[in-house]
């Protein structure tokens, strides 16, 4: 995964022979030197925040990074940002476990069967192009200012991404391999199971990813108002009261969560596509 | 109007229909259980037609056609599923017990019991036209369809998989349709060559050198300057070209 596409193949002729002289030392501090170079970027923005913020470069406004720790530990320690989170979450995975198997199931049907397309896919792209943060006041009059409006709204925002994805993975499988699997006897099931699916799943990944991104997002939008839990209501009282420590970390904690599901959904799809990984390494 | 024959091929009539254009137009084939027949032609004569017609692929053509009911087809592209290991590639769609082994059974017949576990995507292009292969024997077909499988590999894989072929059929058996236009190729592995054109197989040759065959017996040239005149190469010389 860390390959770079453009770079040319790893050679095998030694080192030497290329005009460098690499021993095996250098090797290793290569490697370590790679290591170090992931993080150095981070590392950098980190300390330009900090120095920058002490000095006052980044205005009144804008705590240094050890203060927004402090806060951070503060935070955890007396509770209240694990409970927050621990709310915010439940609202996240309430709308996922209602909007991804309603775009797994809508885009399967639509991609497998053409009756289901016909009645399915119109209807779901026109409300496609409604954003669905433009329904937040509607939600709202639905089902009122509680949980009901708030986990609604990210199922409803997770459903399309993975919807498409799942409908072009599936449109997109090689019919030259649906054609010689059915050739070697392989029934209908067999080939959603066998072909279909294998060959639509790195798209639906896709699909996956982006969805997840769509929820943290709608979580932020939705947590803005009526909410007196959740770290959407911890930074908007911090906004009031101008505790910028505290804006900040949440901040921090909204760009943890993406990073981490992320990671998440990369860790699936080494394992459910290691097949692919044939392609860099024999 | 397919129906099922106990072994060899009975064809009647087929035609196919593109548009305004006839592929097919009346084309009889008879193929005896066991017999190896090549199918030659020029580009766009209907060779990949008249073949997925036989596989089953192609239901709108009309006429009669009796095929056994195993039957297994190699493409040019070897069409292994990526996803799917070596060995669960090969006994792709089949059913009962004893897969795995069955699988390491065929692959030996290739020479590739060692790539088993491995992923489609990192074997060669002839490794994975040999893995094609054995997916196609392991069902034990009566009817072996062979659609230019050689015509993606290089000359000297070509030869190492064309002697694997022969040896496979003279071991199994199968009646065998291989669509090539590869004089040589035809030359080489069947006993009958039909030449396909204006949509009905319009000329036969029968091959009846013994095997394993040569390129250099005096036979062998006489039969490919026929086949190459039934091509419309006129120039003997450049008939390497040609093929």
């Amino acid at each position: 995964m860390s390959t770079d596409l453009l770079d040319p193949p790893r050679s095998a002729i030694p080192a030497a022979a290329r005009g460098s002289t690499v021993t095996r030392s250098g090797a290793v501090l290569v490697s370590l030197l790679r290591r170090a170079r992931k993080v150095i970027g981070l590392v950098a923005v980190l300390a330009l925040w900090e120095a920058g913020a002490r000095a006052g470069w980044l205005g009144s406004t804008t705590p240094p990074l050890s203060d927004v720790a402090v806060r951070g530990w503060e935070m955890l320690s007396s509770g209240a940002l694990l409970e927050n989170l621990g709310v915010s979450l439940v609202r996240v995975l309430k709308g996922l476990a209602i909007g991804l198997p309603a775009g797994l199931v809508l885009g399967l049907l639509a991609g497998l069967f053409r009756v289901s397309e016909d009645i399915i896919d119109a209807p779901v792209q026109a409300v496609r192009m409604l954003p669905h943060l433009a329904l937040v006041p509607l939600f709202i009059i639905w089902f009122g200012i509680g949980e009901t409006s708030k986990v609604g709204l990210i199922a409803v925002g997770v459903v399309f991404p993975l919807y498409i994805n799942v409908f072009h993975g599936i449109r997109g499988v090689d019919e030259r391999l649906v054609e010689s699997a059915r050739t070697c006897g392989l029934g209908r099931i067999g080939l959603i199971r066998k072909v279909v699916l294998p060959g639509a799943l790195p798209q639906i990944l896709v699909g996956l990813r982006l969805s997840l991104g769509v929820a943290w997002l709608t979580l932020v939008v939705v947590e803005q108002s009526a909410t007196a839990s959740g770290i959407g209501f911890v930074i908007n009282q911090a906004t009031q009261f101008l505790q910028m420590d505290t804006v900040f970390l949440v901040l921090v904690v909204y760009a943890l969560l993406g990073v981490s599901t992320d990671l998440l959904v990369r860790l699936i799809e080494r394992r459910a596509l290691a097949w692919r990984k044939g392609l860099v390494a024999r | 109007m397919t129906t099922t024959v106990r072994r060899g091929v009975r064809v009647r009539g087929l035609r196919r229909v593109f548009g305004e254009r006839a592929v097919l137009d009346g084309v009889d084939l008879d193929i005896a259980p066991g017999e190896f027949v090549a199918l030659l032609g020029a580009s766009g004569s209907g060779k990949s037609t008249l073949l997925r017609a036989l596989a089953g692929l192609d239901g709108e053509g009309s006429g009669e056609i009796g095929v056994p009911g195993k039957r297994a087809v190699v493409y040019q592209e070897h069409r292994l599923l990526p996803w799917s290991r070596v060995w669960d590639n090969v006994v792709l769609g089949l059913r009962g017990r004893g897969l795995r082994e069955r699988a390491e059974t065929a692959l030996a017949e290739v020479g590739l019991t060692a790539r088993a576990d491995a992923w489609p995507l990192t074997l060669s292009g002839g490794e994975a036209q040999r893995v094609a292969l054995a997916r196609a024997l392991v069902r034990t077909p009566d009817l072996l369809l062979l659609d230019e499988p050689f015509g993606a590999l290089d000359a000297l894989t070509r030869l190492n998989a064309q002697a694997l072929v022969a040896d496979l059929w003279a071991e199994h058996r199968p009646a065998v349709l291989l669509v090539t236009h590869d004089v040589e190729e035809a030359l080489l592995l069947a006993d009958r060559a039909l030449l396909l054109a204006d949509g009905r197989i319009e000329r036969e040759y029968a091959v009846d050198l013994p095997r394993p065959r040569s390129l250099d017996d005096p036979r062998f040239i006489a039969l490919r300057r026929d086949l190459l005149g039934g091509l419309g190469v006129r120039a003997v010389a450049t008939a390497k070209e040609a093929s």
